[in-house]
């Protein structure tokens, strides 16, 4: 390896770009869009970063990675050694690399995003996971010898992954419990193959199969086992809830049930998981359309949108009711929607659906809004213009407006208190649920936030886990 | 815990096209409830498609499923033989049916859903009820469980629309002079939408509590993702989750049977690939068949 950079030189590489496929011919396919950084191409990155004394980066990283750490490794050609690293706090690098909000965790506070632009840290840390991956080298770490403590897992999502990774290297026996027939949650049924291919997803399971945790896909907790019932009678001795908040919302308006309105989760499983888009070689069939509407402008609404693209729909539009510079998605996601030539309509909300006789969507009527004063979120709040009412045609709506919390545990487990939207009560700091030995995390106690996020409260939980059954 | 092969363990052809099957799901079939279903996928590139339960047997662990081949993926059911097995079963799924002590109950079946009818009349029973059943179908040959219905029920009623076993007219007609006959205290309804709307319509004006069974298009089962939706009252409730039973006389029945016209011509396209895929398959055995006997000095039979 080189000598050491002295901090001029480094200064003086600028941020590497990400090589991407072009937009016309990836609207053709469901392959992933970008390609990854080549070995040069990640050590020239990883040469950007100053391995500050008093790494900020850190503090931006929900799961606390040693971001100079790895970096350096890579600098040096250490990619394994990188690896090893990052996985010290973070089980799923190849999954956060690619999607994790960097621009608002670790990159947005890293020293050089003031003066210049940060280290592409996701983009380095996806190489790193894609190289071990690819190397077949996964060295499976060494387990404590058995402590007899059965651990249930519920939900199969990052949270539910990261708390069954922790506590098999503690020794327990971990059962994962997923309601669908294949693990992974959202990460499998809502974001699509082109922003995280299903290989990248299989590898983290089939890893933590390898450590020894037990999957069971098919089983609904709160229907075929209650949560009293693994404590009482299956013999587990905790239990973690990580289902999720995957409750589409609905906005209540005339004709929002006519055929071809879909829900983001819905448009997004029938392609991700069913495989409709290759109907019929696949049986589960999806509404097509000439033209699709996408409410709303989060992630989801962008991945709805880009999907629909790929299912061959000339034109998708995506409208909400704010503007640009508050739609709550990745920056970088809305780019790669406009690259592909979906289509963006600003302040505006719809107020009723059209069908024709047989119940089929043919138009959506919209409402200009305008933006009044600031609410509470902080963000100025929309109002409706009045008399700007306008109809476009469409033949299928997608509404992705957020999710409230599956009622299914709540109603089988009311010893376990939640807010009245379901969202299940914590302890922050340890995930401590208020019934004993349950704990939770995920998107289950925010209502809705990051696979990161979901990581970082399954480690507390894990911790807590630890505690609770040490102190038995 | 060992994942269970879901196996057809018995299968018994009780009217054209209708079978009624034992499944092995030993954890299902010792926490189900009456009025719950599965979700079934016969194979990786299959649909997700719920079933109600029809029943079990704890001690042997099977689930009982009686099926009704309507399309591509209930044929591909209907046709599984014994020893052949599910890819999936998830279940039980839904709310169970409110079981009380409420007097006298009238349960009406049509088509498929006179297996689930099966073990709600077991749990009223036993509960202390007088159950009436009334079967309804359009001719004699599509009569379902008449036997099993009799030996659960303290009464029976069959009805045909063309009058070639029990009593020709439908389901309503009979419902109609019992609820003019002495008083009904709880009515269920699970079948074809315009039977459920029929049976509701008429016993609104009386105000009987009067259940219905939605069974709407599904994906997951599990409240995520708004396939299922109904409106009952001016809501949207998802039927997986909040049902599948519902107040009759609150049910936009309209709207569900609308929905469920989503995909017509899909699964039209569906079920017309399938026979034709059957039908090559039949071709390449039948010619597999006839090389098979005319290469068979020379070489061995490929598999
Ligand atoms: C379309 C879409 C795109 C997104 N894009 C991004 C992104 O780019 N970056 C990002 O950081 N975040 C993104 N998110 C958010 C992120 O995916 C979630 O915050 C994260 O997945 C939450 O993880 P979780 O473990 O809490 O639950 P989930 O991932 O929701 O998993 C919960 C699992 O539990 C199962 N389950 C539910 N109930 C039961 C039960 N009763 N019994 C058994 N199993 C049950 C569910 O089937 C599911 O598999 C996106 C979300 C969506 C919907
Ligand atoms: C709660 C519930 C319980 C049910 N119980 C039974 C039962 O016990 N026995 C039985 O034979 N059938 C039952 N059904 C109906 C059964 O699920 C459908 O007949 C089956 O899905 C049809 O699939 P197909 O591919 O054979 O037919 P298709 O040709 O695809 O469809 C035929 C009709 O079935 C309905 N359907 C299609 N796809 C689905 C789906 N994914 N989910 C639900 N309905 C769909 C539609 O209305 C459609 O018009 C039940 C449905 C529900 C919701
Ligand atoms: S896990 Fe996410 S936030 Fe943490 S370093 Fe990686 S990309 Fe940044
Ligand atoms: S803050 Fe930026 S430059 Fe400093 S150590 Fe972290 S990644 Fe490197
Ligand atoms: S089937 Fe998906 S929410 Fe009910």
């Amino acid at each position: 390896m080189s000598a050491a950079l002295s901090k001029k030189e480094r200064l003086k590489i600028s941020r590497n770009p990400m090589p991407e496929q072009e937009p016309e011919k990836r609207v053709c396919s469901f392959d992933e869009v970008p390609l990854g950084y080549s070995i040069e191409t990640a050590i020239l990155e990883a040469q950007r970063c100053l391995q500050c004394p008093v790494p900020t980066c850190i503090e931006g990283c929900p799961v606390r990675i040693d971001i100079p750490g790895f970096l350096a490794l890579v600098e040096q050609g250490d990619f394994l050694g990188a690896a090893q690293k990052i996985k010290e706090t973070n089980i799923l690098p190849a999954i956060c690399g690619r999607v994790c909000p960097q621009e608002e965790q670790c990159e947005a506070v890293c020293a050089l995003t003031k003066k210049y632009t940060s280290v592409a840290i996701g983009r380095v840390e996806r190489f790193v996971a894609d190289y071990e991956r690819a190397s077949g080298a996964s060295e499976l770490p060494e387990l404590p010898p058995k402590t007899g403590y059965r651990v249930a897992v519920v939900g199969s999502g990052p949270a539910g992954l990261t708390v069954a990774g922790e506590m098999i290297r503690k020794g327990h026996d971990v059962t994962v419990f997923e309601a669908l027939h294949r693990p992974g949650g959202v990460l499998v049924y809502g974001i699509p193959r082109f922003r995280l291919p299903i290989e990248v997803i299989d590898h983290e399971i089939d890893y933590l199969k390898k450590l020894g945790v037990e999957f069971r896909c098919n089983v609904v907790i709160g229907r075929l086992y209650s949560i009293d019932d693994l404590l009482k009678e299956e013999g587990y001795h905790a239990v973690f809830i990580g289902t999720g908040a995957g409750h589409p919302r609905f906005l209540n308006i005339p004709g929002e049930n006519l055929n071809g309105v879909y829900s983001a989760n819905e448009f997004l499983t029938r392609v991700n998981l069913m495989g409709a888009n290759k109907f019929p070689e696949f049986d589960t069939p999806i509404v097509r359309g000439e033209r699709i509407a996408v409410i709303g402008a989060g992630d989801t609404a962008m991945d709805a949108a880009r999907t629909a693209r790929r299912l061959g729909t000339r034109q998708v539009t995506i409208y909400y009711r704010r503007t640009a510079a508050e739609a709550p998605c990745r920056v970088e996601e809305m780019h790669h929607a406009t690259e592909e030539g979906i289509g963006f309509e600003w302040l505006t909300s719809p107020v009723r659906f059209l069908g024709n006789e047989r119940g089929f969507l043919t138009g959506v009527e919209f409402q200009r809004m305008e933006l009044g004063q600031p609410d509470e979120s902080g963000r100025r709040r929309p109002v409706p213009v009045a008399d700007s009412n306008y109809v476009v045609p469409a033949q299928v709506a997608i509404f992705a407006l957020g999710f409230n919390v599956n009622p299914i545990i709540a109603e089988t487990s009311p010893d376990i208190i939640t807010t009245k939207e379901g969202i299940i009560k914590v302890d922050t700091k340890t995930g401590q649920t208020s019934k004993p030995g349950v704990f939770a995390g995920g998107d289950i106690i925010t209502g809705g936030a990051t696979v990161i996020l979901a990581m970082g409260q399954g480690k507390i939980a894990a911790r807590s886990i630890q505690e609770y059954l040490t102190n038995r | 815990m060992i994942q269970t092969r879901y196996e057809v363990v018995r299968r018994r052809e009780i009217a054209p096209k209708t079978v009624h099957l034992a499944v092995r799901a030993p954890e299902i079939a010792r926490k189900y409830r009456p009025g719950q279903f599965v979700i079934v996928r016969t194979h990786e590139h299959g649909e997700r498609v719920p079933l109600s339960l029809a029943g079990s047997d704890m001690e042997e662990g099977l689930i009982y499923l009686l099926v009704q081949a309507v399309g591509k993926t209930s044929g591909e059911i209907h046709d599984l033989a014994v020893g052949d097995a599910f890819l999936d079963v998830v279940g039980p799924l839904g709310r169970p049916t409110p079981i009380a002590e409420y007097g006298t109950c009238v349960l009406i079946g049509g088509g498929f859903g006179v297996g689930a009818l099966q073990p709600i009349a077991t749990a009223l029973r036993d509960a202390g009820n007088r159950v009436i059943a009334i079967l309804g179908a359009r001719q004699r040959s599509l009569v379902l469980l008449e036997e099993e219905t009799r030996a659960l029920c303290d009464e029976v009623y069959v009805t045909t629309d063309d009058g070639s076993h029990g009593r020709k007219g439908i389901v309503t007609d009979v419902l109609r002079e019992i609820i003019e006959r002495a008083p009904v205290h709880f009515v269920m309804a699970v079948g074809p939408m315009l039977m459920m709307k029929a049976v509701s319509e008429l016993t609104r004006p009386h105000r009987i509590r009067t259940l219905v069974s939605l069974n709407t298009i599904m994906v997951d089962g599990t409240g995520m993702c708004g396939s299922c939706r109904v409106v009952v009252g001016g809501q949207t409730r998802f039927a997986c989750v909040h049902g599948p039973d519902f107040d009759g006389h609150l049910v936009d029945f309209e709207a569900i049977r609308q929905r469920n016209a989503m995909y017509l011509a899909e699964e039209r396209e569906a079920l017309e690939r399938r026979r034709a895929e059957m039908e090559e398959s039949c071709q390449v055995a039948a010619l597999a068949g006839q090389t098979a006997t005319a290469r068979q000095s020379s070489t061995p039979k490929e598999s």
